[in-house]
């Protein structure tokens, strides 16, 4: 288990690594620097030059990119060129929790609904429930959330006045951002859960568990659905990663002052530290919820084993 | 003896998109304490659907028992609920499936696969279930128990788990015991140990078993009395020496001729022409006939009228009627007439 993880963190690093690298070269190769606004009235050329040798801009591609390398390794992104006042950490220190919650309340709302949809969807095979759920979840898969939570702001807030249009200030404003940015990955949680649990439900060991006189409860929660979330917990990562990236979208739209304006006007405005810090954090975070999927997945199935891999 | 079970006149039909499927049409057998009923027949003939339908395990509500009774120890169980049927499995009746390989749940401990069926009928604690479970673990021989319940199934064997299951299926000791095909999946030598393993259990218990099969080795070694199926009837019974020795039905002469034997070793070995009958129209007369080298006009027209050979032994088959011993001779149809 020890050496697992050590492995792992290994690979990790390596993946932030070529991460950092990827982004360091899209930044050299898209046009523009942060210092050619030309609305800016202070941006005469002698401020420019002075500024770019104070963010080091000034210096060849190697040079930057071995401080940019140096950033990463002490986590310290120095200044966001456009907003002197703060660090890169002091704005990820500010944002992040906000997306975090936004996000983690998602995918906790999505896993809850789409396994509970795609389980009663399974049991009322080929009934009329089972229809409705699967029309909820190919509508939740093919609308995307920007229309979605439009719709939503447009019905529930602006039509009907019963939650709030945007911002992020008490429960009742987080309710739409979340439906918004959760059905998307509910409606696929659904799918998956509703035909992995109708294979389950034929094996052997579940006729097994009801020729032992098993309530259904038990049959259907103890013994079908552990294996049947399997499926699900291997495409759990992929639908992290895009609750990360949906609440940049769904962050702009309610206008929630979470990570992703900064992350989004960054890039406009090529802030690189924050560009870069941001990338470099949300690769990690990301590396980490995967490697809780591991976890997780070696939890539920005792036939994946954690540990290294000569095993027995 | 105590009778345990009796099944008069079974009929279990499923419906599918292609009709109706009658998978079994009419089967009735009884069963008495400490005594092993071997069901045989080829695939296809109905044999695990007359097991599960015992226990109301047939998919619902696709199929379902059309006409008949189940007595379990006198009581009729035909019609129970589901919540009745609940307090019979694994405390009256138990079950053991063919495969050991799916049959245990791959997530669950051993352990907690073994106690959790005594553990809700018997409201045992934890620390009694888990006694039980070392018992019967070391009753069925498996080594270490006490280590081995914290196992995962794919830690141990094929035969290893297939003595688990037998396990899980005795461990309220049930009055009968439905064993489908339950060496099947299993190599010879792990066959025979696990048949040993059957008639020690019967010997200590005294549990009724009834044995679904399409191995007459299996047979000849630990059933008292034999059900020939075919085509969802039973066409043959009778003690396990009035079958091996005087088989009376054309189809249960020729399963019997096509089993390997050791001392003939020349000889080939006859497998039956044809195949059954299709049990979305099955025949109004007798099933076998299209494959019967003895078939007559009469066997495609009507049903047998049952023969009865000796007390404990039937034959549903024309062949044995009074009246077809004058007939015979000028009726008899060539077999390639019906292929
Ligand atoms: N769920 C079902 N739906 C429709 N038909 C079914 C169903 N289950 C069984 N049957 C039909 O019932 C008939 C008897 O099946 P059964 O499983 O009892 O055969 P068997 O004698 O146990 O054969 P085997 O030796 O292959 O296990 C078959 O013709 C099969 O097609
Ligand atoms: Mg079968």
């Amino acid at each position: 288990m020890f050496k697992y993880i050590i492995k792992r963190f290994f690979m990790a690093i390596l993946t932030i690594w070529i991460i950092a690298t990827l982004t360091f070269i899209l930044m050299m190769s898209i046009p523009g620097s942060p210092f050619n606004d030309v609305s800016d009235k202070t941006s005469n050329e002698a401020v420019q030059e002075n500024l770019e040798a104070h963010f080091n801009l000034d210096q060849p591609p190697v040079i930057q990119y071995v401080y940019y390398l140096k950033s990463i390794a002490t986590f310290d992104f120095g200044p966001s060129i456009k907003k002197p006042n703060d660090t890169v950490n002091e704005l990820l220190g500010r944002g992040f929790p906000i997306s975090f919650e936004l996000g983690i309340l998602s995918i906790i709302v999505a896993l809850i609904s789409g396994i509970a949809l795609g389980v009663l969807a399974a049991l009322k095979h080929n009934k009329i429930i089972d229809y409705m759920a699967m029309t909820i979840a190919v509508l939740g898969i093919s609308i995307p959330n920007f229309v979605l939570a439009t719709l939503l702001i447009q019905q529930l807030a602006v039509n009907l006045n019963i939650l709030p249009v945007a911002t992020w200030k008490s429960p009742a404003h987080m309710v739409l951002p979340t439906i918004a940015l959760a059905t998307g990955p509910m409606a696929i949680i659904a799918r998956l859960t509703r035909s992995s649990m109708l294979e389950v439900l034929t094996q052997d060991y579940i006729k097994m568990a009801r020729a032992k006189g098993l309530s259904p409860y038990k049959v259907i929660i103890k013994h079908a659905l552990k294996n049947a979330l399997m499926p699900v917990v291997t495409i759990l990562g992929t639908l992290l990663a895009g609750v990360l990236t949906g609440t940049f979208v769904i962050e702009k739209i309610f206008a929630i002052p979470g990570m992703g304006q900064y992350f989004v006007q960054s890039i406009n405005e090529r802030d690189y530290p924050v560009i870069m810090g941001t990338t470099v954090f949300y690769s990690a975070f990301l590396i980490l919820m995967l490697f809780l999927v591991d976890i997780t997945y070696g939890i539920l199935d005792p036939r994946i084993k954690i540990h290294d891999e000569k095993g027995d | 003896m105590n009778k345990i079970l009796e099944v008069n006149d079974l009929h279990v039909s499923f419906s599918t998109y292609g009709g109706e499927v009658k998978a079994v049409r009419g089967v009735s057998f009884d069963l008495y304490q400490g005594e092993t009923l071997a069901i045989v027949g080829e695939s296809g003939c109905g044999k695990s659907v007359t097991a599960n339908s015992i226990i109301q395990l047939i998919p619902k509500p696709a199929g379902k028992i059309s006409n008949g009774q189940i007595l379990f120890k006198d009581q009729d169980i035909t019609h129970y609920t589901e919540r009745q049927m609940r307090n019979i499995r694994g405390v009256d009746i138990s079950m053991i499936f063919q495969d050991p390989m799916t049959a245990l749940n791959p997530t669950l401990t051993i352990g907690d696969q073994l106690t959790e069926g005594v553990r809700q009928h018997e409201n045992l604690s934890l620390k009694d279930a888990k006694e039980k479970a070392i018992e019967m673990l070391n009753l069925v021989g498996i080594p270490n128990p006490e280590e081995r319940l914290q196992q995962y199934p794919h830690q141990f064997s094929g035969g290893m788990r297939q003595r688990i299951v037998i396990a899980i299926a005795l461990i309220c000791e049930p009055d009968l015991l439905i064993a489908d095909e339950p060496t099947t999946a299993l190599d010879v030598t792990i066959q025979a140990q696990i048949l040993e393993l059957f008639e020690k259990i019967q010997e200590k218990t005294n549990v009724a078993i009834i044995l679904i099969t399409h191995d007459f080795g299996v047979v000849a070694k630990i059933a008292d009395r034999i059900a020939v199926m075919y085509a969802g009837k039973i066409i043959e019974s009778g003690l396990k020496k009035e079958i091996f020795y005087n088989p009376k039905h054309p189809y249960t002469k020729g399963l019997l001729h096509s089993i390997p034997r050791l001392d003939q070793k020349n000889e080939k070995l006859i497998p039956i022409d044809g195949t059954p009958p299709d049990l979305f129209s099955p025949p109004v007369g007798c099933p076998f006939t299209a494959r019967c080298p003895h078939a007559m006009v009469a066997c495609e027209k009507v049903y047998p009228l049952r023969h009865e050979e000796s007390q404990s032994h039937y034959v549903d088959c024309w062949l044995y009627d009074e009246r077809v011993k004058h007939i015979t001779k000028i009726n008899i149809k060539p077999k390639e007439e019906y292929k």
